[in-house]
């Protein structure tokens, strides 16, 4: 099954990936090999297997509901690539 | 092939130590000038020379149970004011204003880092040809990988630069360079070891591991990282053993189950003997050995190039030069700050399972891809659970073939994928494991694996050092080879 060229265009937008055509279609190859190769899942009966979505169910139990972090938001801040008076930076959003 | 010498393992630093024949500087010192001769392994990203000086000035001898040993940090785990890049652009100057779990653990048990190994870029890759800072070289043949994700951590060991160093494996990242570089390599129990502070890459199957020379050795640094931490909802509070202590265990009656499909087809007929060559080692001492199958093993590699992507394309949605990492020049908009930042901080392997986990992930193929995927994950982990009915430990080759060549199989990923058959089928049932030297094919090591049941770390750690007692493999050094 080989993607289309809108459908990669389109799985590169949600991925949020500004890709070049070329790269585009190097990374679209190797992506419809990957698909081919898990294709072979489908062919497993997997009727009356429950998903297994963690392979040890956490033991911890619920934390008591206090708050034990300081306020670390100038440290965090710092390392922004762009923030101004106790925010982070981006382009405008709204006209 | 030279030896190791004592000094190039943790219990052989900490007698010299209590000895009074070595001092916390002067092992540094050591490390620090290994370091340097050895840089063009490549293996250290960035190195912590005063600051290791002067916290081995600082401390106590025997103030903890690792005081004055020196080690590398692979660079996943966030160090406060060091930087730390999981071997991408993208975080090429992130500085993490906090240390993770595991490496305040090691930082209180006295144990000193020296500085920040090379990884494949967000532990994805089996070669470490991945990483943003370059590849690394094998100490026994520097033309050839060391192994991956934690490939700078490995031949940090195998090199004698530090006697342990830590890692993570989310596929067989701790134990294919481990079997790679000719060192152990301990992958814990999903939930063992803390996780926090450590770059996620599939956060299901991530889990910090240790590399060293000896089972001893990672026996000792994994009494020191292991256990519960608020900080990690998915770190058991299950009490841990005694590993160090349950080591002269032996294998006496040990049942070790050889699984048929861990010597299936891909594997090397010379690295298949010379593990099976191990294996009658540990049989002459006690242990006794088992056929076992383990049938949906070759659905491991389809399963989890669904499940990793996924989960990784989730992970790693907060990169979006917003808040930290890499960010593109002039945006236009959001959208252009978000997809030219990513586009630009990521390498070629990360975007593609990026891409791949979004894809399984996007509407209409959950069900068919990634629900699907978990209900196989389930058929793999019942079989593991099946043969430990029957068997103590599983065995098997860690990696199908030696060390391969700098970019023999760079152009194609299947290729690299599928030879992580043996490690990956653990990481999605959740299981320990332990990669243990076991001979060497054309003069490049051979590791074998051992698996055991959950938290089954002491049986594990007591089977490879009872093969260490009584073989030699561990303690050849890649010196006259490389």
């Amino acid at each position: 099954m080989a993607l289309d060229s809108a459908t990669l265009v389109h799985l590169a937008r949600l991925a949020r990936l500004s890709l070049g055509a070329s790269e585009l279609e190097l990374l679209g190859a190797d992506l419809d090999r990957t698909l081919a190769m898990i294709d072979q899942l489908q062919q497993i009966d997997v009727n009356g297997l429950e998903p297994l979505a963690q392979p040890q169910a956490p033991d911890t139990g619920n934390r008591v509901d206090s708050v034990t972090e300081e306020d670390h938001s100038a440290q965090l801040l710092g390392l922004s690539p762009a923030a101004e008076g106790g925010y982070f930076l981006v382009p405008k959003v709204i006209e | 092939m030279s030896r190791i010498e004592a000094l190039d393992t943790v219990s052989g630093q900490l007698a010299a130590l209590a000895a009074g024949s070595a001092t916390a500087i002067a092992l540094v010192e050591r490390s620090l000038e290994r370091a340097a001769a050895l840089v063009e392994l490549n293996a250290l990203i960035t190195t912590t020379a005063d600051a290791a000086r002067a916290t081995a000035a600082r401390l106590t001898p025997g103030s903890g149970p690792l005081a004055g040993v020196p080690f590398a940090q692979k660079d996943l785990f966030c160090t406060r004011g060091v930087r730390t890049t999981c071997g991408s652009r993208m975080l090429a100057d992130f500085i993490a204003p906090y240390d993770a779990t595991v490496s305040e653990r090691l930082n209180a048990a006295g144990a000193v880092s020296i500085g920040k190994a090379n990884m494949d870029e967000f532990a994805m890759g089996s070669s470490n040809e991945n990483s943003f800072f370059g590849p690394v070289r094998n100490p026994w043949d520097r033309q050839r990988v060391p192994g991956g994700s934690s490939g700078g951590s490995a031949a940090l060991v195998a090199a004698g630069v530090v006697p342990f160093a830590t890692g993570s494996d989310t596929g067989g990242s701790v134990r294919q360079p481990a079997a790679l570089c000719g060192v152990v390599g301990l992958k814990p129990t999903y939930g063992r070891v803390s996780r926090y502070g450590m770059v996620a890459y599939a956060s299901s199957l991530d889990q910090a591991g240790v590399l060293a020379h000896t089972a001893d050795d990672c026996a000792r640094v994994l009494a020191a990282i292991a256990g519960a931490d608020p900080r990690d909802a998915t770190c058991s509070t299950r009490p841990l053993d005694d590993y160090v202590g349950a080591l002269g265990s032996g294998v006496r009656g040990l049942r070790i189950g050889v699984v048929a499909e861990y010597f299936g087809a891909g594997v090397d007929p010379a690295v298949a003997q010379a593990v099976r060559g191990a294996l009658q080692v540990l049989e002459r001492e006690g242990a006794v050995l088992v056929d076992v199958r383990l049938p949906s093993l070759p659905l491991s590699i389809p399963a989890y190039y669904v499940l990793a992507p996924a989960e990784a394309s989730s992970n790693l949605a907060r990169y979006d030069g917003v808040r930290f990492g890499h960010r593109c020049d002039a945006p236009t908009d959001l959208a252009d700050l978000y997809g030219r930042s990513r586009a630009e901080g990521f390498g070629t392997e990360v975007k593609r399972r990026i891409l791949a986990g979004t894809y399984v992930l996007s509407a209409g193929y959950y069900d068919a891809y990634y629900r699907r995927a978990q209900r196989v994950r389930r058929l793999i982990a019942n079989d593991y659970q099946r043969a430990f009915t029957e068997v103590d430990l599983l065995a098997g080759p860690t990696a199908p073939d030696v060390a391969f060549a700098l970019g023999e199989k760079a152009a194609d990923p299947l290729a690299m994928y599928a030879a992580d058959v043996n490690t990956v089928a653990v990481n999605l049932a959740g299981l320990p494991a332990i990669s243990v030297p076991a001979g060497f094919v054309t003069g490049l090591p051979v590791g074998l694996q051992l698996v055991g049941p959950a938290f089954g770390e002491t049986r594990l750690l007591a089977a490879a050092h009872a093969l260490q007692l009584v073989s030699d493999w561990h303690l050849q050094a890649p010196g006259a080879a490389a």
